[in-house]
């Protein structure tokens, strides 16, 4: 194929290059390198600002910052765990066991909350949850409680806002590989006299593995960076690392500090992103597909 | 097990039952919130005073109606400015990755590849501060050095279209890309064969083949954008998008106008998900 | 007659391999061309160069007469029909097919009568508002052709248009195209590794092996006298004899087999460069059982292992005495032979002028068939 326009400066190259180079730098790697620049800066006694390791010190002499951090990090593994254990059934729900008829509709009605905004979703159940919500209001009313109760501003309550809002980026992936694997396969190993805990063990996991990684990622990725539902769901007194970064940016006005614990978030992103490939022996491009 | 094999009829109540709770934990929120749209009352809760379209249409003194709310009114307008621009910027650039990567080969072609899926796993949070800074920066570099005040790099519109359209774009080039790959390029040679110019063949036979997922890509860019809250938060300016909007008054407590306009948001993406769903169909029976 | 295509001295390298090796040949106006080779042959490589999706190395090539090296693909008055037919699927049949038309800047009725003119031409009249998807292998293929024919080219190249076929359509569809071909005139270079396809539609045919012709001749000729021992095996079945050659006191030319076997041949060899020969025979030429005593005619014993029982193609295959070595007998159905049975023994016999015998070629040799 190459050779089939031949003599030629490839005009088409350089009109595809330019504006994604220009995006990929001007938009993804010059911010980075900037945030990580600005994570070593900062302002001296005389108002100098130059190298230093001071807001990456901060973080660590501080207990609050990296305990953030590390609930952060547990509860984001946490709730991505939770999610996959909810959406396997439900995938295998919709792709195998529904009538065929159904299928696509239970897709649909899956997706529809995806496309609704996180603001509205979460909003949803603080009407539900909250101390004068609906939840309440009913359980008063038919006298199961004698005074309200407050079921919001709690990390159970936010653990299960972190599935409701990103559950849907695992169910989707792992639909698309569902529906791929061969009814046969199952109904072979059912003949061959296997149960149901080793058919999922032995057949299906390791079948839908490439979606349960892509879901898991994205999953992973969106509640660690989530702001929303930990803000408004979430316990007042434990702060979500995003808190933490909104607070020492905007609020503070501590554009270094607030570079620096960016920068420790992407770096710890990417590295149990890192770990999570390395251990399942996926490869990250086959994963995005 | 599977719907050819036989099941006890415990494990397939159980099955039900669980896919039933899932589903009302999946709407009911959603449900609850269209609902109290149209409660006669100041608060987004029960108990239940009536009926009213109030929330939509009201004008106040106490009840005033999304129709008539300035504020929200204009947050959703900047909102679809918003969208509108990154839609089609993200599907411009988003086609042109797509010719990119599946067409053209070049040095570091694999580097550049991982940069584009990196917004992937780039917390929305930190793209943004990413961009503020940057922008910032060479704001300030323009401005001491050159004089020039660039009002586009400060907070506002502009940033927060460039900061949507730069993980927007990664998913407009992954939809369209992943219907180039299946496209078979001896069908441009033909067409060159046949006499068309090398335009010609762009515009009959590669962008027509595409045209589905480019249309698809430009609507989920759109919703995409619509939705963003973490990279805005960072970027917006005093001009506010509808979520950030939003955001504030769930944040410090409102009236029941927030479910009007739920309601409205959430009616208008089932109808578009529900035609996709019926588009969809008509398309695989031909 | 005029020259419709003249390929001059083509040469065609992709790094060190070389696809097509100094190819030269003449087409001559209103002509059906084969070139016939095994895959992998470099056919295609040749037939997107004078199309002009591949710049060659060297050589020439001139349609008219004219040389179009320097004239774009879009541009030659040649269209070709690709191998996967390559038709639009975002554009129904009429779109397809007046496609090339439109880019010439014709337009409404115009345009309409020609469409329509070809549909019918190629047997599918009022097809025009169908969908690509909607067609069978055999409409497509006629589309494909259709959409080439109706601009009405110099030179119509197909490439192994057929193969996507199942073997019935393929039969049917042979007969069409030369049909077709014959009725609109065009000149046609059609390029297959299937020898019956190029044997029953060219006028002439290529056997091309490895980048260059072996044989260039109609096709009675390069059934009936091959030019090199790839085009004896390629063309059609034969047997294959291993064997050595001497000449006896009285100028006769012999093959001689390892197994003591001493077969007269027609023609005068080379005996300066000795070594190995290889001798073909063609299943038809071998006689069952030849009348006894005929001098002239060359013989041996042998096993029947197998009637192969094909209708009108039946054969035995049989092993001559002494060897291990398999051949291919025809077996007319005419009942003169029916009281042969497996393991029976019998003579078989050829003319010396049924056999050809070339020196053996280190060439890799296609296997096939
Ligand atoms: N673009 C190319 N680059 C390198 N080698 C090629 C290219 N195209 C074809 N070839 C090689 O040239 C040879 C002939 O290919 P082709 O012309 O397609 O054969 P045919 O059509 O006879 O089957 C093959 O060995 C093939 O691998
Ligand atoms: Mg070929």
């Amino acid at each position: 194929m190459k050779n089939s326009k031949p003599h030629k400066i490839r005009w088409s190259f350089i009109i595809f290059f330019i504006p994604v180079a220009l995006w990929l730098f001007l938009l993804i790697v010059f911010p980075h390198l900037e945030l990580l620049k600005m994570s070593f800066t900062g302002t001296d006694f005389y108002g100098k600002s130059g190298f230093t390791l001071e807001n990456y010190g901060e973080f660590f002499k501080e207990p609050i910052y990296w305990r953030t951090f590390a609930r952060t990090a547990l509860y984001s593994i946490f709730v991505t765990f939770i999610v996959l254990v909810i959406s396997l059934p439900v995938t295998f729900y919709i792709t195998k066991i529904a009538k065929i008829k159904s299928q696509g509709f239970l897709t649909i009605l899956v997706l529809i909350p995806f496309w609704v905004s996180e603001l509205i979703r979460v909003y949803g159940w603080i009407i539900l949850l909250r101390e004068s919500g609906v939840i309440n209001k009913f359980l008063l009313k038919i006298g199961i409680f004698k005074v309200p109760h407050e079921m919001l501003y709690n990390d159970i309550t936010m653990v299960m806002g972190l599935v409701y809002t990103s559950m849907l980026f695992m169910i989707v992936p792992i639909i698309g590989v569902m529906e791929s694997l061969d009814d046969a396969l199952i109904e072979a190993a059912y003949d061959l006299g296997a149960k149901k805990t080793t058919i999922w063990r032995k057949i299906i996991i390791p079948y839908v593995t490439p979606g349960i990684m892509s879901g898991s990622i994205i999953v992973f990725m969106l509640v660690l960076g989530s702001y929303l539902t930990p803000k408004l769901m979430g316990g007042k007194n434990a702060l979500w690392f995003t808190e933490q970064i909104y607070n020492s940016m905007i609020i503070y006005f501590n554009w270094n500090q607030g570079a620096a614990f960016g920068f420790l978030l992407l770096l710890l992103s990417s590295l149990i992103i890192f770990v999570a490939l390395k251990v399942t022996r996926q490869d990250f491009k086959e994963v995005v597909k | 097990m599977i719907r050819t094999l036989p099941n006890s009829r415990a494990y397939t109540t159980a099955y039900r039952l669980f896919i039933a709770v899932f589903f009302i934990f999946l709407f009911s929120p959603l449900l609850i919130t269209m609902i109290l749209a149209f409660n006669n009352s100041m608060f987004p809760s029960l108990p239940w005073k009536g009926f009213t379209l109030d929330w939509f249409f009201g004008r106040g003194p106490d009840k005033i109606g999304i129709f008539h709310d300035d504020s929200n009114l204009r947050s959703i307008f900047t909102s679809i400015r918003v969208a509108v621009a990154v839609s089609a910027l993200s599907t411009l650039v988003g086609t042109m990755a797509a010719f990119l990567f599946e067409h053209e080969d070049f040095k570091f072609k694999q580097a550049f590849y991982f940069l584009m899926l990196a917004p992937l796993v780039i917390p929305g949070v930190i793209l943004g501060i990413s961009i503020l800074l940057f922008t910032n920066a060479v704001g300030l570099f323009f401005e001491d050095k050159l004089g020039l005040d660039m009002r586009f790099l400060a907070p506002g519109y502009w940033l927060v279209v460039f900061g949507q359209f730069s993980f927007i774009t990664t998913i407009t080039t992954m939809t369209i890309s992943a219907r180039l790959k299946k496209f078979d390029r001896t069908l441009e040679e033909a067409a060159y064969n046949l006499g068309a110019n090398k335009l010609e063949v762009l515009r009959f036979i590669t962008l027509k083949y595409l045209r589905p997922s480019i249309v698809g890509a430009a609507a989920i860019a759109f919703l995409m954008s619509f939705e963003n809250f973490n990279t805005t938060l960072f970027l917006v300016g005093s001009d506010q998008t509808l979520p950030i909007n939003l955001y504030l008054q769930v944040r410090d407590g409102s009236t029941p106008v927030i479910n009007a306009i739920a309601f409205i948001l959430i009616t208008f993406t089932s109808i578009v998900a529900v035609a996709n769903l019926y588009g969809g169909n008509k398309k695989n029976q031909t | 007659m005029q020259i419709a295509l003249s390929v001059k001295n083509l040469t065609k390298k992709f790094g060190d391999f070389t696809a097509v090796n100094n190819i030269s040949f003449e087409v001559e106006d209103g002509k059906f061309f084969s070139i016939l080779g095994p895959s992998g042959c470099g056919k295609t490589t040749l037939l997107r160069m004078i199309a002009g999706f591949h710049k060659p190395t060297s050589g020439i090539i001139e349609i008219r007469e004219k040389n179009v090296l320097e004239v774009e693909p879009n541009k030659r008055p040649v269209n070709l029909v690709f191998q996967n037919l390559a038709l639009f699927p975002m554009m129904n049949v009429f779109e397809n097919i007046a496609f090339g038309l439109r880019r010439r800047g014709e337009k409404g009725p115009e345009v309409d009568k020609k469409v329509n003119v070809m549909l019918e031409r190629v047997g599918l009249p009022g097809y025009g508002k169908k969908q690509i998807n909607q067609l069978s292998g055999g409409q497509k293929q006629r589309i494909a052709i259709a959409r080439a024919l109706v601009l009405d080219p110099t030179v119509l190249l197909l490439d192994e248009p057929l193969g996507a076929l199942d073997a019935k359509l393929r039969e049917h569809m042979k007969v069409e195209l030369k049909k077709l071909q014959v009725e609109v005139g065009t000149t046609f270079v059609y390029i297959t590794h299937d020898q019956s396809e190029a044997m029953v539609m060219s006028d002439y045919v290529a056997v091309m092996n490895s980048g260059h012709f072996e044989q260039l001749d109609t096709p009675q000729n390069l059934y009936s006298n091959p030019a090199s021992s790839f085009v004896a095996q390629f063309v059609g079945n034969n047997n294959k004899f291993i064997v050595g050659l001497k000449k006896d006191e009285s100028g006769n030319f012999y093959a001689t087999t390892p197994e003591g076997g001493q077969f007269l041949l027609s023609e005068p060899f080379d005996l300066q460069d000795q070594g190995t020969f290889e001798m073909y025979v063609r299943p038809e030429a071998m006689i069952i059982n030849p009348s006894q005593g005929n001098k002239a005619i060359n013989e041996l014993n042998a096993d029947v292992k197998a009637i192969l029982f094909d209708g009108g193609n039946s054969r035995l295959l049989v092993v001559p005495e002494n060897s291990k070595q398999e051949l291919i007998v025809a077996l007319p159905q005419n009942h003169q032979f029916d009281y042969i049975k497996a393991k029976d023994k019998i003579r078989v016999g050829w003319y010396p002028e049924s056999a050809v015998c070339f020196k053996k070629s280190e060439e890799k040799i296609y296997e096939e068939l």
